[in-house]
């Protein structure tokens, strides 16, 4: 006797017990606190933060911790309750050129006024794993520490001053915001660099690379990365002048692109543009090539490849978007199969049918 | 009051957002069938998984509602549990797995078998809400199409089924038109639920999270099922009867039994069959 599957309500409960005491692992092994994910798990931290577009380590720890390192579910987690919060104010728009500079770095000049600053990488690291860290390692007795470098101007402006590379597009005074809105296409520059900044990495690493590899190629070259400590500052309605309400990390990315001209303007570079929250300079570099690969349409160029494909790129971009529709194929879809099964059966009964008719 | 999670406003969408999202309905109602766009959250269920029609029932439901949820005809299926727990968590309204009890039933998938009568609503999961998507990914081009009611790609689709199976090969989320205007997909129920929707008393609506778009079917507005002349639109129908309470006009679903072809036929509407065999 068929008894229809009842239960489901227990299975729930007794599924997220279980899920909690994985989580948890073998009760003898200390704890992970929130302190120890946020100080020793900060490139996860990062990425959490920058895909969940929000700004709060310690939150972004929690999400990772609950998530299990999990860090597409720990973006969920993170998106979901930033979605819960009011908005306050708009900040102004930070300036990357001031702040504590941890890391400056122009692959286009030897050297720049600032000077270039190698800071914390895993750049030059030889990728051997070290089995000392893993009995814990002492701390080197002289570490440097990142330390204000004084004026640091970008090197895209100092090209720009004699007009070799394009000014900034022009963009709106009062951008548009995704999370409010839905996009719409084609759209504005601002609306991409929004979506590109919360895109999956791996989505913007694989299309900025198939760039790289002559799908939509731009002869990038990195102008600058910056990753610098910059004060957010809003204009509270009362007060009316600026107040800092805080301090943000960011890696930003210069890409000094190829040039284009026209019968009315002399040629220049181009660029693409990528900024992200933490230090993520790989998100960041892929993310600026993308941008310049979605400038096909503004600038002229014919839109052959993936990356240019303004929908394609952007509408694809979002992880907690495609984690949750691809895994809704557990869902059951027993209604619309059996749907399926019976327009089959009868196809298949025809089938049979011509074929005795025809014997 | 039951108690609601702590932290969260009622049915825990902001009262802002739930006013952003009343009008976008209040536009899909003034409009049958055409896709208004909306400032999708993220919720805390995933995209794909209800969404849409999530943020739909938190922007309409009030402490008096009863709410049902069904995934593919049953209450008890476990996406089904996790939104009706949703709500009783976030909103403590009531819940029920009686048709006739709900004044909002969220489902995916089905329309109940029980007729619905006037002030009940229907919310519908949406995943694709567009029906050319199929026939053209890009949404610049299916907003013109829809603008200037070129179907036309819709019926040579079908026109091309009919010549490949001698039959429109389209068993579910099967294309409706609105109202005589609007071409919409009815989310995937199975084409066995099409007749439901046209000139019901209830107000459908459709919730797309992922998408971002919000649509609705009024209460007895025309809703047509897209065929030829000489292929009508037509449901499917079973030789067997429901197993349990005997039913020969549910829409059933298939159970194996056994690994040998074994094989019965139950109500997908757990709540009808119940109601019938009680």
């Amino acid at each position: 006797m068929y008894v229809a599957v009842k239960g489901g309500e227990k299975a729930i409960d007794a599924a997220h017990a279980m899920l909690a005491r994985e989580r948890r692992g073998d009760p003898a092994v200390a704890e992970l606190d929130l302190a120890q994910i946020a100080q020793q798990l900060g490139r996860a931290v990062d990425r959490v933060m920058i895909e969940g577009s929000i700004y709060d380590p310690e939150l972004a720890a929690l999400a990772i911790k609950q998530a299990m390192g999990d860090l597409v579910e720990a973006i969920f987690l993170l998106r979901a309750y930033r979605t819960t919060l009011p908005r306050l104010a708009a900040s102004l728009p930070v300036e990357t050129d001031h702040g504590l500079v941890r890391r400056r770095i122009s692959a286009v000049f030897k050297d720049v006024p600032g000077g270039q600053v190698l800071g914390s990488t895993f750049d030059y690291t030889h990728r051997l794993l070290d089995f000392a860290l893993a009995a814990g390692t002492p701390l080197p007795a002289d570490a440097a520490t990142a330390e204000p470098i004084g004026a640091a101007p970008r090197v895209a402006d100092m090209l720009g001053r004699d007009g070799l590379i394009e000014p900034p597009p022009p963009g709106e005074a009062i951008p548009a915001d995704l999370t409010r809105q839905p996009i719409d296409f084609p759209a504005d520059r601002e609306l991409r660099l929004q979506n590109l900044a919360r895109g999956d990495e791996g989505w913007l690493l694989a299309l900025g690379y198939s760039t790289q590899r002559g799908y939509a190629r731009n002869h990038p070259f990195a102008g600058e990365i910056r990753i610098v400590d910059v004060a957010v500052e809003i204009v509270p309605e009362e007060l009316g002048f600026a107040v800092e309400i805080g301090e943000i990390t960011v890696s930003e990315c210069d890409m000094v692109n190829q040039f284009a001209g026209s019968a009315t303007a002399a040629p220049a570079f181009t660029r693409g543009y990528g900024l992200v929250f933490g230090q993520a300079e790989r998100k960041a570099m892929a993310m600026a090539l993308v941008d310049r690969a979605l400038r096909a349409r503004e600038l002229g160029e014919p839109i052959t490849a993936p990356a240019q494909d303004e929908e394609f790129v952007l509408s694809h971009s979002d992880n907690v978007e495609a984690q949750g529709f691809v895994q809704h194929l557990k869902l059951p879809h027993h209604v619309d199969f059996q749907s399926e099964l019976d327009l089959l059966r009868r196809l298949r009964a025809e089938h049979d049918q011509r074929k005795a008719a025809a014997e | 009051m039951t108690q609601t999670l702590a932290g969260y406003n009622f049915a825990y969408l902001d009262e802002q957002t739930k006013r952003m999202i009343r009008r976008a309905i209040l536009k899909a109602v003034a409009i049958p069938g055409y896709q208004v766009p909306f400032g999708s959250r993220e919720m805390p269920l995933p995209y794909g998984w209800g969404t849409g029609g999530i943020q739909v029932t938190a922007s309409i439901i009030g402490r008096a509602d009863v709410l049902k949820v069904i995934d593919q005809g049953a209450d008890d299926t476990t996406n089904a549990i996790s939104i009706r727990r949703f709500f009783a968590k976030t909103a403590g309204v009531a819940t029920t797995e009686h048709t006739a009890d709900a004044t909002i039933i969220q489902t995916r998938h089905r329309v109940p078998e029980t007729p619905l009568r006037a002030g009940q609503i229907m919310v519908y999961q949406v995943p694709i809400p567009e029906p050319l998507r199929w026939l053209e990914p890009r949404e610049t081009e299916t907003r013109t199409m829809h603008a200037l009611t070129e179907y036309g790609a819709m019926h040579v689709r079908f026109y091309e089924d009919i010549a490949h199976y001698g039959r429109i090969a389209t068993t579910y989320d099967y294309p409706v038109i609105v109202n005589d205007r609007y071409l919409m997909r009815p989310s995937p129920i199975p084409k066995f639920d099409n007749p439901k929707l046209d000139m019901s008393p209830a107000l459908q609506l459709f919730g797309a999270g992922r998408e971002k778009r919000i649509y609705a079917v009024p209460p007895f507005t025309k809703v047509k099922s897209l065929d030829f002349q000489d292929h009508p639109f037509a449901i499917e129908s079973w030789d067997e009867a429901c197993h349990l309470c005997g039913s020969t006009t549910s829409f059933l679903d298939e159970v194996l039994t056994d690994d040998q072809g074994g094989r019965m036929f139950v109500c997908s509407d757990t709540d009808y069959c119940r109601t019938r065999t009680s």
